[in-house]
């Protein structure tokens, strides 16, 4: 199968998946923007995603797109530092027009993982997985697994997560600036005009979602009763 | 008159393709600025015989930019600093007096070094001949018009045949790929009505081709571009993958 033993079929794994992950942090930085303005919405909203057949489903599909994009960033990387050989160069130069991010792709993709992890145990472990543990019949207070607004106000009222979160959200901007335009180009969706213009609407979709996520990090972190 | 200048010239030095290299050290003295790159290590190369050393072996041919012999990563480029320029289309002019320039082989699996400065290039011929041409007897110049292409397409197709192939896009990709190449030669057919037949079945050969002798995997950098003497674009790599996921989906 192509998808799998091709250089390019490996490629559109990465683009796909990687596209895939853009959307639903879009979908996730429009919900979060709710706790700034209403916190019984944002509840609501918790609750709607919470043990749900779909919730738990799209979960799944989620946690999957991550393994694969991961795992074949992987692949990928050892093949590449392969074929580049042993011997490296003794002197170099970053070209011109050459953007930071796209040498530093993996780097930035294990600082997004581990800011994930970070992040999962701070809510998704609070959450929904108490509520599956508790609909499993574990023993469990499941009281507060869908009261969002009280794990936001926990998190972000300790400064060295608000800070952690924020070297994530950067480190998730540089990667996915690069990773936008790059994924149409890899799916051949670009030419001279195109290559352009997926990159400014990359950039300006990427800094959209940043910036929403940060936005509800720094309300919560100057004023610890934001949405009440 | 350009002036004379006098620089260090750093220069890997490896005896054979399993030997152990290191970089020697040469002071070059009063070398005129109208002196190609080449030319100074012709220089350089004729004083060692002098003393009964071992000349530099680097490879060259035309000197005029446009065979893709020549290679050389001069401080930190693949072909020195110029840009839209082959080593042997750079001056001395543009170093200064007291300058230390380092010069190394291209540095990729899939190019071996052979020997000090030159390095084994047939893995790109080894992908030209995997599809990088057309099969069919076109037979003899067809009227001007009788085959009406647009002046874009034209220019286009153009542009990606200038493609020298001399492996700068490797040498300057972290993943040593050779996308912008590959892309270059599927391009310059695919844009025309000739190529048009065979395009599929095309860049899935050479692609093939090229993931079989290992080189790496395009991660779009954009080195390749910026540092390609005949600054081939990275749009033709859009192509090829469209050409290829195409000719994948048809199949």
């Amino acid at each position: 199968m192509w998808l799998f033993n091709s250089s390019v079929g490996k490629k559109v794994i990465m683009s796909v998946s990687g596209i895939a992950l853009v959307l639903f942090l879009l979908f996730h930085m429009s919900m979060n923007l709710v706790a700034i303005f209403s916190a019984e919405g944002y509840n609501m909203i918790c609750e709607f995603l919470g043990a749900n057949w779909y919730a738990l489903i799209a979960t799944a599909g989620l946690a999957a797109l991550v393994v694969v994009h991961f795992v074949y960033a992987i692949i990928l990387t050892l093949q590449n530092k392969k074929a580049r050989g042993g011997q490296g160069y003794a002197y170099t130069v970053k070209p011109k027009n050459v953007e930071w991010a796209s040498q530093n792709m993996f780097v930035l993709g294990v600082i997004v993982i581990l800011g994930m992890a970070l992040h999962l145990f701070n809510f998704w472990a609070n959450m929904q997985l108490v509520e599956v543990l508790h609909m499993l019949g574990a023993n469990v207070d499941a009281s507060l697994a869908a009261d969002g607004v009280h794990y936001i106000k926990e998190t972000f009222a300790c400064p060295v997560y608000v800070a952690l979160y924020v070297i994530w959200l950067v480190a998730l901007w540089f990667h996915l600036t690069h990773g936008f335009w790059s994924a149409l180009q890899t799916l051949g969706w670009a030419n001279q005009i195109w290559f352009n213009r997926w990159r400014v609407i990359g950039n300006v979709i990427v800094t959209i979602i940043i910036l929403g996520f940060l936005a509800v990090v720094a309300v919560y972190a100057v004023c610890p009763c934001a949405g009440c | 008159m350009d002036k004379n200048i006098s620089f260090t010239l750093k220069v890997w030095r490896q005896r054979g393709p399993k030997e152990k290299g290191a970089f020697a050290t040469y002071e070059m003295k009063d070398i005129p600025g109208d002196t190609s790159f080449l030319e100074m290590l012709d220089i350089l190369n004729e004083s060692l015989v002098n003393k009964g050393e071992e000349p530099i072996v680097f490879d060259h041919d035309c000197r005029e930019g446009i065979c893709g012999m020549c290679s050389l990563y001069v401080n930190g480029h693949p072909h020195g600093p110029a840009t839209g320029a082959t080593t042997c289309q750079l001056y001395m002019r543009r170093f200064k007096d007291g300058d230390t320039i380092t010069v190394e082989p291209w540095r990729s699996a899939a190019f071996p070094v052979i020997r000090d400065l030159m390095v084994d290039r047939t893995a790109f011929d080894k992908i030209q001949q995997a599809g990088g041409y057309v099969s069919i007897n076109t037979g003899g110049m067809p009227d001007a018009n009788a085959l009406p292409i647009g002046k874009d397409i034209a220019e286009e197709a153009m542009d990606a045949a200038a493609c020298i192939g001399c492996g700068a896009c490797v040498a300057a990709c972290k993943n040593g790929s050779a996308m912008l190449f590959v892309s270059a030669k599927v391009s310059q057919f695919a844009l025309l009505p000739q190529g048009k037949p065979e395009a599929a079945k095309r860049a899935k050969s050479m692609i093939a081709k090229m993931d079989e002798l290992g080189f790496g995997n395009c991660t779009n950098t954009r080195a390749c571009e910026a540092e390609c003497p005949k600054c081939i674009s990275i749009s033709n790599i859009a192509r090829l993958n469209r050409e290829f996921i195409k000719a994948k989906l048809k199949d």
